[in-house]
């Protein structure tokens, strides 16, 4: 599936300093938790402590699927799909 | 798709920390903007004709602010002079580029823009002070030159009051590293909406009550102009830990933040020294000369070290600790 995946807020810095991935990952079906792993693997460049803790996104992280709180779409269970835009954006970042 | 909570019609894209509620991109703006009105009203933060700077810094809070203050100035009619107010520490490659993002605000919110300098202010850029002293205890020097260069710079513009974008979150950090450093004064001020009311120009924290996941959300939602990236001089270690331990605690309860049952007894209250005026620059301070004129000095002279005894530091000969405030003898 091709997915489109974003970071701000600083986040970007963990990956290459780009904010914009365009990727295609050769899953037929992933859920949120599964794909954060294979973000991990093959996107984050570096200190991936600043990323993921405890299986899922810091605390400090919001998550938005296609524009949505993924709060209220099921959270690390979201059953990913074609096309998706998925945004990370680091609240931890100067104000 | 949920549904918004409040409209009852519209695709909720928004859970509000503080309540829990799903809401729709339209009710949650109506919200977030009228809580900071309410806040504003309830607090008497302004009046009419009033002159305010929003200190700027082209971070999301700030930009957030001054999205916020003008709409709400022109909607509730408060009568409001607003300025934006930035400080340029003199950090290449941080400050400046974060600066060119206040400068495009003063163009998008229509209101006029000062800028000052820790250069014109005091002789030094935190260039010149790091390359100086190095990377310890920079941040010490940076954050008292930056609260008096705000009142300098508000001064200037013949400001009445300064708001800042202060959120909710902010607070609970400082009120947690206060705690932690045991500073009984500055944790009883820490958590007021207003400060500083006495002789500096007052500051007001209209996000007092406003969770930074919602500001973060309004910024996106209404892609804001806003500049993220961390100061290059500042790890600022020991806040991000207690941040850190915040942001643990808020996905387990998010209310954690708001949490302001924070009481002093009285007979704690009246041992702190009270604040007077800095005999040299005339600044409000609790000692007889203020930090910013102290660490000055210190710079001048080539020995910075001596001064930073409250953040942890071993405190050396020539200062000598008399009160629950550490006080620097000349």
């Amino acid at each position: 599936m091709r997915l489109s995946i974003e970071f701000s807020g600083g986040l970007e810095l963990l990956f290459g300093k780009k904010k914009q991935h365009s990727v295609e990952v050769d899953k037929k079906e992933i859920v949120l938790r599964d794909l954060l792993q294979w973000i991990k693997e093959n996107l984050l460049k570096e200190r991936p402590e600043l990323f993921l803790s405890q299986q899922t996104v810091r605390p400090g992280i919001l998550v938005l699927i296609n524009d949505c709180d993924w709060e209220l779409m099921g959270g690390l269970d979201y059953k990913v799909e074609d096309k998706d835009e998925l945004v990370f954006i680091s609240t931890l970042h100067g104000g | 798709m949920k549904e918004c909570t409040r409209c009852k019609t519209g695709r909720a894209v928004v859970k509000r920390p503080k309540t829990a509620e799903m809401m729709c991109k339209p009710c949650f703006y109506h919200v977030f903007e009228e809580e900071i009105h309410q806040t504003i009203v309830d607090n008497k933060l302004f009046k009419a004709g009033d002159r305010v700077a929003i200190a700027a810094s082209g971070g999301k809070d700030s930009t957030v602010l001054a999205e916020v203050m003008t709409t709400l100035n022109q909607r509730y009619n408060y009568g409001l002079d607003l300025f934006l107010l930035s400080v340029d520490e003199g950090i290449t490659g941080y400050r400046d580029d974060s600066l060119e993002t206040v400068k495009r605000n003063q163009e998008q919110y229509k209101i006029p823009l000062k800028i000052v300098s820790y250069e014109e202010l005091y002789g030094w850029t935190m260039d010149a002070i790091v390359a100086k002293i190095g990377l310890k205890n920079n941040c010490t020097f940076c954050g008292v030159f930056r609260r008096q260069a705000l009142d300098r710079g508000a001064m200037l513009l013949k400001a009445d009051k300064i708001v800042t974008g202060h959120n909710a979150d902010d607070i609970a950090e400082t009120v947690l590293l206060n705690l932690l450093r045991g500073d009984i004064s500055r944790l009883t001020r820490c958590t007021s909406i207003t400060t500083g009311t006495e002789d500096a120009l007052p500051r007001m924290k209209p996000f007092k009550y406003t969770y930074e996941k919602e500001i973060v959300m309004y910024a996106y939602f209404k892609k804001l102009d806003y500049f993220s990236t961390e100061c290059i001089y500042s790890p600022n270690a020991y806040r991000g830990y207690a941040r850190n331990f915040l942001k643990d605690l808020e996905a387990i309860r998010p209310s954690s933040i708001i949490g302001e049952n924070l009481h002093i007894q009285q007979e704690t209250l009246s041992k702190i020294p009270e604040q007077g005026k800095c005999s040299r620059c005339n600044y409000i301070s609790s000692n007889p000369v203020c930090k910013a004129c102290i660490l000055l000095d210190s710079l001048n002279r080539g020995m910075p070290k001596i001064e930073i005894a409250d953040e942890g530091e071993k405190v050396e000969k020539e200062v000598v600790p008399t009160s629950v405030h550490k006080t620097i003898n000349f």
